[in-house]
Formats: structure tokens, sequence, C-alpha cells
């Protein structure tokens, strides 16, 4: 019985959205690789949408097809609907993780957080969007 | 698609030879070894013949060894029933930082029951120098055990000059030799050591085997109370095909071992030399020269092991890895961390142990998958773009 779905297989094998994004809007780095995984989500917002979502990832299967999933769930969505993507809704959409994955290389929906809080805080203090 | 298992640390194939011989004991001759009718007779010889064969391959007595469920069994039976037989005598046992779990948490459970616990440092290598093992010793010492070689890095520990030590002190001395009985030649009498653990997977035997030797006169409390199989010492209806089956395997073993090794030793050294060759920054885990024969073990940085291991079985190569996201436990390897390696590095781990049925070719496929492997993981990797933009400049 294989460990991980096939939905996972096919994120972990066929990465979308792998790489970087030149002058994001907003950058969202977590973990370390000491507790395994690291993630950095880029991202570029257009009238308050996620017009691209970029990544990379250090880590397992797990957490390469988390980062992938999250990036496919989040593009085109508006910042506000991002949001609201939960460790949960991208677990449910990889049709399962194992356990023991479920906390550690779950990270995809915190580094996409994070980046959108550094576009918003970028953008408060003045920036050029 | 070409398959080629590297995975032979985890378990070997079982050989055709054994699975003959195991047969009768899964069909008609399937009585109890300690019945005294002739159904018990023909199991008993059985067992008694596996006995000679076992003992045979690292030069013991039959009377010696006792056959348990597992190379974990025969080390938890070692660990805890040598320490507990001579707890009148003192509390502090002493284990090196690089052991099997089965034996480490087997003297962290000592610790519950009121024991001292050393962990004994090694070096880069994962060699434990003899210095360090004197400065762990007490008064109270009452069991030193040193893995004979290390299945995760493929050291192979200096055995013979660690029991010269505890010997002058008549400190019992336990080695796990899980990784090389079966495989290089170990013989218990020049090693000088008091117990000794093997397992049938390890050789083409079967699974759910192994034995543990004990030195004549060297007192060990049972774990398994019951019956009076083993002598009293490890009681439970033997698994007669099991035991047969590692009686085989090492008699097999015993025959063919120059053999193997020096089919094995030349795959190795060319993984250990042309992967790094082909792959910028991998660093071979282990000792250069003084590791088994078919043990290749790497770091490779800025990825992660279990997406390595991943993408080369999706080339039909198996492998391991001692990363943190491989174990279940989600840490990284306690081996490499005690070599002084950084978990970023540990990482990265992934190691090779090749068997008896690979080939040159197999090493050919191997070197040809897996450069485009760890390309495609550093180009996602947050970590080698770090890298590359300052310690590479620019790009």
């Amino acid at each position: 019985m294989p460990v991980y779905s096939k939905k996972v297989m096919d994120h972990f094998m066929n990465p979308r959205n792998v790489g970087e994004i030149e002058n994001p809007d907003g950058v969202g780095e977590v973990g370390n690789p000491v507790c395994g995984d690291m993630m950095t989500f880029y991202i570029k917002v257009k009238d308050d949408r996620l017009e691209d979502v970029k990544f990379k990832t250090f880590g397992c299967g797990a957490a390469i097809a988390v980062s992938s999933m999250v990036s496919e769930m989040a593009k085109g969505k508006t910042l506000e609907e991002a949001m609201k993507i939960t460790p949960r809704s991208v677990a449910d959409e990889l049709e399962g993780l194992p356990k023991q994955k479920f906390h550690c290389s779950n990270l995809g929906a915190q580094a996409l957080n994070k980046a959108i809080k550094d576009y918003l805080s970028k953008k408060k203090k003045g920036g050029n969007k | 698609m070409r398959k080629v298992y590297l995975d032979n640390a985890a378990t070997t194939p079982l050989l055709p030879e054994v699975r003959e011989a195991m047969l009768p004991y899964l069909g008609d001759v399937f009585g109890n070894p300690s019945s005294l009718h002739d159904w018990g007779d023909g199991a008993r010889e059985a067992v008694a013949s596996a006995r000679e064969q076992v003992a045979a391959l690292i030069g013991a007595n039959a009377d010696e060894m006792i056959f348990t469920g597992s190379g974990t069994e025969s080390n938890n039976f070692a660990v805890k029933g040598l320490a507990l037989a001579q707890q009148n005598k003192g509390k502090h046992v002493a284990v090196s930082a690089i052991e099997h779990f089965s034996v480490l948490h087997s003297a962290r459970t000592l610790a519950k029951w009121g024991f001292e616990v050393s962990e004994i440092p090694v070096d880069k290598y994962g060699v434990v120098n003899p210095d360090d093992l004197r400065r762990s010793l007490r008064k109270d010492t009452v069991l030193v055990s040193v893995m004979h070689a290390n299945g995760e890095v493929g050291t192979i520990e200096p055995i013979q000059e660690l029991a010269r030590i505890t010997r002058e002190r008549n400190i019992p001395f336990h080695t796990d030799a899980v990784a090389t009985a079966g495989t290089t030649p170990v013989k218990v009498v020049e090693l000088g050591i008091d117990a000794l653990s093997l397992a049938g997977n390890q050789f083409y035997g079967p699974k759910g085997v192994g034995a543990l030797w004990i030195r004549k006169g060297v007192r060990i409390m049972p774990l398994l109370d019951g019956g009076i199989q083993e002598e009293g010492r490890r009681a439970g209806t033997e698994n007669v095909p099991a035991i047969v089956g590692l009686g085989k395997a090492a008699e097999l073993a015993k025959i063919h071992m120059t053999d193997r090794i020096k089919r094995l030793t030349p795959l190795r050294d060319r993984l250990l030399k042309e992967l790094p060759g082909r792959i910028e920054r991998v660093v071979v885990t282990g000792h250069p020269q003084n590791r088994l024969p078919g043990h290749a073990s790497f770091c490779v940085e800025f990825i992660e092991g279990e997406s390595m291991l991943m993408l080369l079985n999706s080339r039909g190569i198996a492998v391991s890895s001692g990363s943190a996201c491989t174990s279940r436990a989600l840490k990284a390897s306690h081996v490499l961390i005690a070599m002084g390696l950084s978990h970023e590095i540990a990482q990265g781990s992934v190691l090779f142990t090749l068997g008896i049925d690979n080939t040159d070719e197999d090493i050919d496929y191997v070197l040809e998958a897996m450069p485009p492997i760890v390309d495609r993981l550093r180009q996602m990797s947050p970590l080698y773009a770090k890298f590359s933009k300052t310690v590479k400049g620019g790009k």
C-alpha cells in the first residue's frame, strides 16, 4: 500500500508553479532545515487578487506536494479568499496526508499567509502598490 | 523499466535454496520440537542442525546460540538480560552513540529501571575511539555494547581493540553484529567478546528470526518466561521454518562470503568514487575505507532524502535515507548527528546497500539516474537558491 495518495504523488512528480518571482509583491518563508521542511512563497498581486504564486521548497514528498497544491489553490483568488486556505483544506484537496506528515510538512498555507501579510504590511507602509 | 534493489540493509531477498530448505517445515514436518514423539523428533533435529550451522558461521559452539525472533530481540535480550543478571555488581552500562535503536532504547529502558547509561561518542567517521570507551567506564559498569558495523554509514568498529579494554576489567562486552554476521568474517573468539546479535534477513535468510550468541559462563536474565525452550533462556515454541532458513542462509554465507565480498566491493567503490564526481556538494558518510563491502552512503546538500528516495523509486531504484522526513519519528538520523553533521546536511542522507544480485550495469544506471534527480530537487530548493546566490555569486 503506497504511503501517499495518487493526488500527492501527482503534485510531487509534477509540481505546479515552482520557482521565484522577480520583484515579488510579497514573500513568506516558514520552517527550517532542522525540522525537515522549509518553504518560501512568492506572490504577485493585482487588484487584490493573486495574479501569480510561485514557491521553492526543501523537504519531503509531502512538503513538495503541499506547496504545489497551495500555489494552485491560491492562484487567481482574492487575498481574502486565499487567506482562508488552511492546512486542513490543503490536505483534503490532496486526498489526505499520512498522519505523521500532517503537521510538519503541511506548512504551505502558513507560508502563503505570511507572503500575503508581507504584501499587506508593505502596502500599509505606503509602498508602490 | 529497470528495477534495481539497493536497500539490502533494510532486508535482503530470500535465496531460493533457503526457501527450499524451509518448505518441508511449512508442510509435513510441522511438529513441535519440544514433543517427545516422532513429529517432535523431525522438528527437533532441524533446529539442532540449524544451531550448528549458525554457530559455525561465527566460530562459536552450538550450545552457546539462542534463537530469537529478530536482531531487535537479540539486542533487547543482550542489553537488558546481561545488565539485569549482574545488577548486584553495579548499575552502569555504556553503549555507543550510534547504536541501533534496539540497543539504544533498551539502554534507555534500563535507565528507567534505575541503571545509569553512558553514551560513548564517535568521531566524524562514526568510529568509537578506545580512549573514549576507557573514559566512559566506571567501577560499577556491568555491560558495554558497541556495534560491529553501523548499518546507516557502513563504518566497521575496532571491536577487538575495544573488547580488550573491557576484558581487562571483567566487564561483559556485547556487539550488535546484525550488519556484519553473514556478510563479513565474524569470529567471536578473535573478537574477544561475550555476546553477539545477528539476524537472518541481513544475509538472504528469512525475516522474523535472529540469534544471540553468549559465551559459556556469562549470565543472562531471560526476558521471556514460559517453557524451557533454548535451555530456558528464551521461552516460546520455536519458529522452526525460519530457524531452518537462518541455518541454511548461514551455511551458504560461510561458503560464499569471500566471493560475495569480491563482487560487492568494486561496485561499492564505484558508487563512492563516481557519485561525488558527477554531483557537486555530495559528502560520503562513514569511514572511507573501513566499511561494509556493499555499503555506500552519502549526504547530498540542499535537498532532502525522502524526496530523493521517491524520485529514485520512480526510476525503479530502491534506496534508504536517514532524513527526518523518512523516519516515522521525524528526527534526523542520530548516527549522522553523533558524527557531527549538521541537521541541514543530515537531511540529504541517502544510502545504497548492495546485494549479491547487483551488477555493474545497475551501478551505471544509478549513476545516470541520480544527477538529474538531484538537479530537479535543487531547482526547487530555497537552500540551493541561497547557495547559488551567495557562494557562486550571481546566477
